[in-house]
C-alpha cells in the first residue's frame, strides 16, 4: 500500500511540474502566425485543419470509448454479429473524401501563392556553406557572411562550466540580413558544399540550399523587426549552429544602410590595404592569428589544433602546419574541394589569413619560428609564388 | 515423433524450420531494438537541456544515424519479417515456408550485415554521420570513410529483405490449404502478402541508390554531384521513391495484428473484411506515387508540388477506411483488455493521431512551415513506435501461448503497456510542439525556448527505454517459468494456429493439410 501511495504521490507531483512546464510554455506550444500575409494563411490552414482532426478524433476515439465503456463483457456479454455494411462503408468512404477536398481548397490557392516569385522589387542571393550563410545583394553591390555570434563558452558545457546564456542563443548572428520592409524581396538560395535549408518561421519562407542549383523564393515583410530562423536540412557537424537572422527596416534606414555599408566597405579595403602593406611581427601576428583561428577554424580543428581524427586532420604537428610554407598558404586561401574546408581568401583579410598561417604554424608546440606577412598572401594570391 | 528437432548451435545455424527462424528474427530484431534504443538514448540525454554535455556534434550526428538504420532495418522490419516466418505457415495450414534454404540465408546475412554496419564505429573518422536518409552530396563527397560500410551493409540487408520477400509470397500462392481461399485468409496474411511486392518493388530501388553512391564515391561518376552534371536533388528521388513504400512496409504488416487481435477481444469478426484487404492494397498502390511529398521545398515545379500533395491527403481514405473498421469491429462487441487488446486499442489510437499530423504534413503550404522540424520526428515516431512496435509487442503476447505453450503473467504485462503507454506520449507528444515552436531536427543544441519540451521528452525516453527491459524480462519469465497455456488460449481468437493446432504449436505442423471450409 505504501509503495502504492508513493507511487500515486510521484504520478501526482510530475503531472504537476508537467503542468507548470506547459504553462510556462504557452507561447512556444504552437505555430506562430509570423508577420507576412503568407505566413499568417499558412497559420490559419494549419489551425484549420488542426480543429478538423479534433472533431474526427472527437467522433472516432469517441466511439471507440464507448464501446470500451458499453460494450465490455462485464455490460454487453453477447456480442453482435454483423460484419459489414456495404452503405457504412460507402459513407465512411465518401466522407473523408469531401473533408480532404475542403482541406485542400484552400491549400492549392495558398500554395499558388507562395510559389509567385514574380516582380520582384529586389533580389539577395543566399549561399550556405558549412556552417555559415553568405547573402549578396544583387542590386545594391553588397555581400557577407553571416556566422553564428553565440561564443563557443556558451555552448561548450562539457564540464558544466558554460557561460550565461542570452535570450538569442545559437540564434543570433554577427552580421544580420537587412531588408526593406514593405518591399517583394527574391531570394535566390543555392549552396557552396552539401544541401543546407533556409528557414524563417516568421515569414514563412524555407527553401532548401542546393549545390549546383538556384532556387527561388520570397517575402514581403509589412513590419520591422527581427526574424530568427535555422538551418534545416542536415548539413554536417554544425548544422545546429547555423542561424538565420532577418532584421526588417524601413525603407529610409535600409538605404541608410546600404550607403553606410558602402562606406564601410571603401574603408575596410583601405584598412586591409594599409594592414597588408605594413610589416608585421610575430607577437602581433600570434594576437591576431589566434582570434582568428579561435573565431573560423577551431570548430573543426579544435582550440589546441587535434582536430578530430578522420573527419578533421589534426593541425598540431600536420605536415601542411610544419611543411612548405606555400602549401599552407594554398590550403587557407583556396581550400580544399570535396572537404568542409572552405576558400578562406573570401572570408577573410589578406592579414587575417597571414596571421592565422602564421598562429598554426608556431602554436601547440609547432616550432617553425615562420612567420608569414600579409605580402606573402598578396603575392600568393597573385600567382607570383 | 513430430515434435523431434536437433539441437545444440548447429540447430540454429543449420535450421530451415520456419519457427526456428522466425523466432531467431524476432530475437534479433529485439537485440537490434536495443542497441538502436541505447542510441536514443544518449541522443536525449545530450537533448535534455541546452548546451553540449555530453558527446561532440559530429558524435551526436552518428547517433541520429545509426539510430534511425538499426531500428528501421534491424529492428522494425526483422520483427515482421519474423512474425510472418511464424504465424504465415500456421495461418494457412502450410508445413513451412516455401522455400525454407533461401528462408535460412536471408536470416543470417542479417547478423552480418549489421556487424559490418557497427563496426563502422570503430574507423577513423566513425560511423556514418549523415541522416538515415544519406543524402547527396553530404553521404557522398562529404561521408566519413565508414560509408562503404554502410553501403555493403545496406546491400546485404536488401537481398536478405527481398529474399524473405520472395519466400512469403511463394508461401503464400502455393501452399495454402485446400479451400483456403485468397480471400478467407486471415487478414495478417493478406497485408504481409501485400508488403512482400512492396519490397520487392523498392528494396532494387534502394540498392541502386547505394550502387551510385558507390561509384559517385570511388569511380568518378557524377549521379549526385553538379559539379559532374549530376543531380543532389535526383538523389532524394530515387531514395524517397524506395522510402516512401518503406514506411508502408513497417506498419502494413502491424495493421494485419491488430486485425487479427482486435476481433478476437471484440469476441466479433472483423467489420469489413474485403474492405480491409482493398484499402491495404491501395494504400500499397498509392505509396508508389506520393514520395515527394518527402521534398516539398526542394525547389519542385507547382505542378508537382500539386499533385505530391493531392495523392497524399488521398491516403488518408483507405487508411481512414480501415481505422473505422477496426473501430466498427469494436462496436457492440463483447470486449475484454487483456495486454495484446490494450496494445492494439492503443495502436489504433497512436495511429491515427499519427495519421493527422501526416494528412497535415502532406498539405504543401503548412509543410514548409513543419518541413524538418521536431514536428515530423513527432509525426513519424507515432507510427512507428505506437504504431509498428506497438503492433509487434501486441502480437507477441498474443501468439506467445501458441509459439511456446507458456502464459505470460497478465499484471506484468499490462503493467508494461501502461508504462509503454505513458512514456511513449511523454516522448513524443512535446516533439509536436517543440517542432511548431521552430526547432529543427537533428540538432545537438537548441535555444532556451525549446527547453522545457526537450526535458520532458528526455524523461519520457529514459522511461521508455527501462520499460522495454521490463518487457524482455516478462517475456523471459514467461518462456521459463509461465502458466501452461491453453490450445486456445483466447477464447474469441479465430484462425488454423487457434482451432487445428496445439500449444505450443508442434516443431512440425501440418503434414497433411487441414481442412478449411
Amino acid at each position: 500500500m505504501a509503495i502504492r501511495r508513493k507511487l500515486i504521490a510521484g504520478i501526482a507531483s510530475l503531472l504537476s511540474v508537467m503542468l507548470s512546464g506547459v504553462v510556462q510554455a504557452t507561447s512556444e506550444l504552437n505555430m506562430r502566425p509570423g508577420v507576412t500575409e503568407t505566413s499568417i494563411e499558412a497559420y490559419n490552414l494549419h489551425m484549420m485543419v488542426i480543429w478538423v482532426m479534433v472533431g474526427i478524433s472527437v467522433v472516432v476515439f469517441g466511439a471507440m470509448f464507448y464501446s470500451f465503456i458499453f460494450h465490455r463483457k462485464s455490460k454487453h456479454p453477447t456480442p453482435a454479429t454483423f460484419s459489414h455494411s456495404t452503405m457504412v462503408e460507402a459513407i465512411w468512404t465518401a466522407i473523408p473524401i469531401l473533408i480532404l477536398i475542403f482541406l485542400t481548397i484552400p491549400a492549392v490557392s495558398l500554395l499558388i501563392k507562395m510559389e509567385d516569385a514574380s516582380k520582384p522589387e529586389m533580389s539577395i542571393q543566399v549561399t550556405g556553406s558549412q556552417w555559415k550563410w553568405h547573402y549578396k545583394y544583387l542590386e545594391d553591390d553588397i555581400e557577407f557572411f553571416s556566422n553564428l555570434s553565440t561564443p563557443r563558452e556558451q555552448y561548450e558545457d562539457y564540464n558544466s562550466d558554460a557561460k550565461a546564456r542570452g535570450e538569442n542563443y545559437l540564434l543570433e548572428v554577427d552580421n544580420e540580413l537587412i531588408i526593406p520592409i514593405n518591399t517583394k524581396v527574391r531570394f535566390l538560395v543555392t549552396a557552396d558544399d552539401v544541401i543546407h535549408s533556409w528557414w524563417v518561421p516568421d515569414l514563412a519562407v524555407k527553401k532548401d540550399a542546393i549545390p549546383g542549383f538556384i532556387n527561388e523564393t520570397w517575402t514581403n515583410v509589412p513590419t520591422p523587426g527581427t526574424y530568427r530562423g535555422q538551418c534545416t536540412e542536415l548539413c554536417g557537424k554544425d548544422h545546429g549552429f547555423m542561424p538565420v537572422v532577418v532584421k526588417a527596416v524601413s525603407k529610409a534606414d535600409y538605404a541608410k544602410w546600404v550607403a553606410d555599408k558602402n562606406a564601410e566597405r571603401v574603408a575596410a579595403e583601405k584598412a586591409a590595404a594599409a594592414a597588408a602593406a605594413a610589416s608585421w611581427d610575430m607577437d602581433k601576428l600570434m594576437v591576431l592569428g589566434k582570434k582568428t583561428y579561435d573565431e573560423k577554424c577551431a570548430s573543426c580543428h579544435k582550440v589546441d589544433g587535434s582536430g578530430i581524427a578522420g573527419a578533421f586532420p589534426a593541425l598540431k604537428g600536420s605536415a601542411v602546419a610544419t611543411g612548405p610554407i606555400v602549401e599552407h598558404m594554398n590550403i587557407v586561401v583556396n581550400g580544399k574541394q570535396g572537404t568542409s574546408m572552405a576558400a578562406y581568401s573570401k572570408q577573410l583579410t589578406d592579414a587575417e589569413m597571414a596571421a592565422v598561417i602564421t598562429y598554426e604554424r608556431n602554436a601547440w608546440g609547432n616550432s617553425t619560428g615562420d612567420t608569414v606577412q600579409p605580402a606573402d598572401i598578396q603575392a600568393f594570391k597573385a600567382g607570383k609564388q | 515423433m513430430s515434435d523431434h528437432h536437433p539441437t545444440g548451435i548447429t540447430r540454429w545455424l543449420y535450421t530451415t524450420n520456419h519457427k526456428d527462424i522466425g523466432s531467431m528474427y524476432l530475437w534479433f530484431s529485439f537485440i537490434m531494438f536495443l542497441v538502436g534504443g541505447a542510441m536514443a538514448m544518449v541522443i536525449r540525454a545530450e537533448l535534455y537541456q541546452p548546451g553540449l554535455q555530453f558527446v561532440e556534434p559530429n558524435f551526436f550526428n552518428q547517433m541520429t544515424t545509426m539510430h534511425g538504420l538499426i531500428m528501421v532495418f534491424g529492428a522494425v522490419m526483422p520483427s515482421m519479417v519474423g512474425l510472418a516466418n511464424w504465424l504465415i505457415p500456421m495461418m494457412i495450414g502450410a508445413p513451412d515456408m516455401a522455400l525454407p534454404r533461401m528462408n535460412n540465408w536471408s536470416f543470417w546475412i542479417l547478423p552480418f550485415a549489421f556487424t559490418l554496419l557497427l563496426l563502422s564505429f570503430t574507423m577513423e573518422g566513425g560511423a556514418p554521420n549523415f541522416g538515415w536518409t544519406f543524402y547527396a552530396p553530404l553521404s557522398t563527397t562529404y561521408g566519413p570513410a565508414s560509408t562503404d560500410f554502410f553501403i555493403l551493409g545496406v546491400h546485404m540487408m536488401g537481398i536478405s529483405s527481398i529474399m524473405g520477400a520472395i519466400n512469403v509470397i511463394v508461401t503464400v500462392f502455393n501452399m495454402r490449404a485446400p479451400g483456403m481461399t485468397l480471400m478467407k485468409m486471415p487478414l495478417f496474411v493478406w497485408t504481409w502478402l501485400i508488403t512482400a511486392f512492396l519490397l520487392i518493388m523498392v528494396m532494387p530501388v534502394l540498392a541502386g541508390t547505394v550502387t551510385m553512391m558507390l561509384t559517385d564515391r570511388h569511380f568518378g561518376t557524377s549521379f549526385f554531384d553538379a559539379a559532374g552534371g549530376g543531380d543532389p536533388v535526383m538523389f532524394q528521388h530515387i531514395f524517397w521513391f524506395f522510402g516512401h513504400p518503406e514506411v508502408y512496409i513497417m506498419i502494413l504488416p502491424a495493421f494485419g495484428v491488430v486485425s487479427e487481435i482486435i476481433p478476437a477481444f471484440s469476441r466479433k469478426k472483423l467489420f469489413g473484411y474485403s474492405s480491409m484487404v482493398y484499402a491495404t492494397a491501395s494504400i500499397a498502390l498509392l505509396s508508389f506515387i506520393v514520395w515527394a511529398h518527402h521534398m516539398f521545398t526542394v525547389g519542385m515545379p507547382l505542378a508537382g508540388e500539386l499533385f505530391f500533395m493531392i495523392a497524399t491527403m488521398l491516403i488518408a481514405v483507405p487508411t481512414g477506411v480501415k481505422v473505422f473498421n477496426w473501430v466498427a469491429t469494436m462496436w457492440q462487441g463483447s470486449l475484454t483488455f487483456e495486454t495484446p487488446m490494450l496494445f492494439s486499442i492503443a495502436f489504433v489510437i497512436l495511429f491515427t493521431i499519427g495519421g493527422f499530423s501526416g494528412v497535415m504534413l502532406a498539405m504543401a503550404p503548412v509543410d514548409f512551415q513543419y518541413h524538418d522540424t521536431y514536428f515530423v520526428v513527432a509525426h513519424f515516431h507515432y507510427v512507428l513506435f505506437p504504431g509498428a512496435i506497438f503492433g509487434t509487442t501486441a502480437a507477441v503476447y498474443y501468439w506467445l501461448p501458441k509459439w511456446t505453450g507458456k502464459m505470460y503473467n497478465e499484471k506484468v504485462g499490462k503493467i508494461h503497456f501502461w508504462l509503454s503507454m505513458i512514456f511513449v506520449n511523454l516522448t513524443f507528444f512535446p516533439m509536436h510542439f517543440s517542432g511548431l515552436a521552430g526547432m529543427p531536427r537533428r540538432i545537438p543544441d537548441y535555444n532556451m525556448m525549446f527547453a522545457d519540451f526537450n526535458m520532458w521528452a528526455s524523461i519520457g525516453a529514459f522511461g521508455l527505454g527501462l520499460t522495454q527491459i521490463f518487457f524482455l524480462v516478462t517475456i523471459v519469465m514467461a518462456i521459463r517459468g509461465g502458466k501452461k497455456s491453453e490450445e486456445k488460449q483466447w477464447d474469441g481468437a479465430t484462425g488454423l494456429e487457434w482451432d487445428a493446432l496445439p500449444s505450443p504449436a508442434p516443431y512440425h505442423t501440418f503434414s497433411t493439410p487441414p481442412k478449411v471450409d
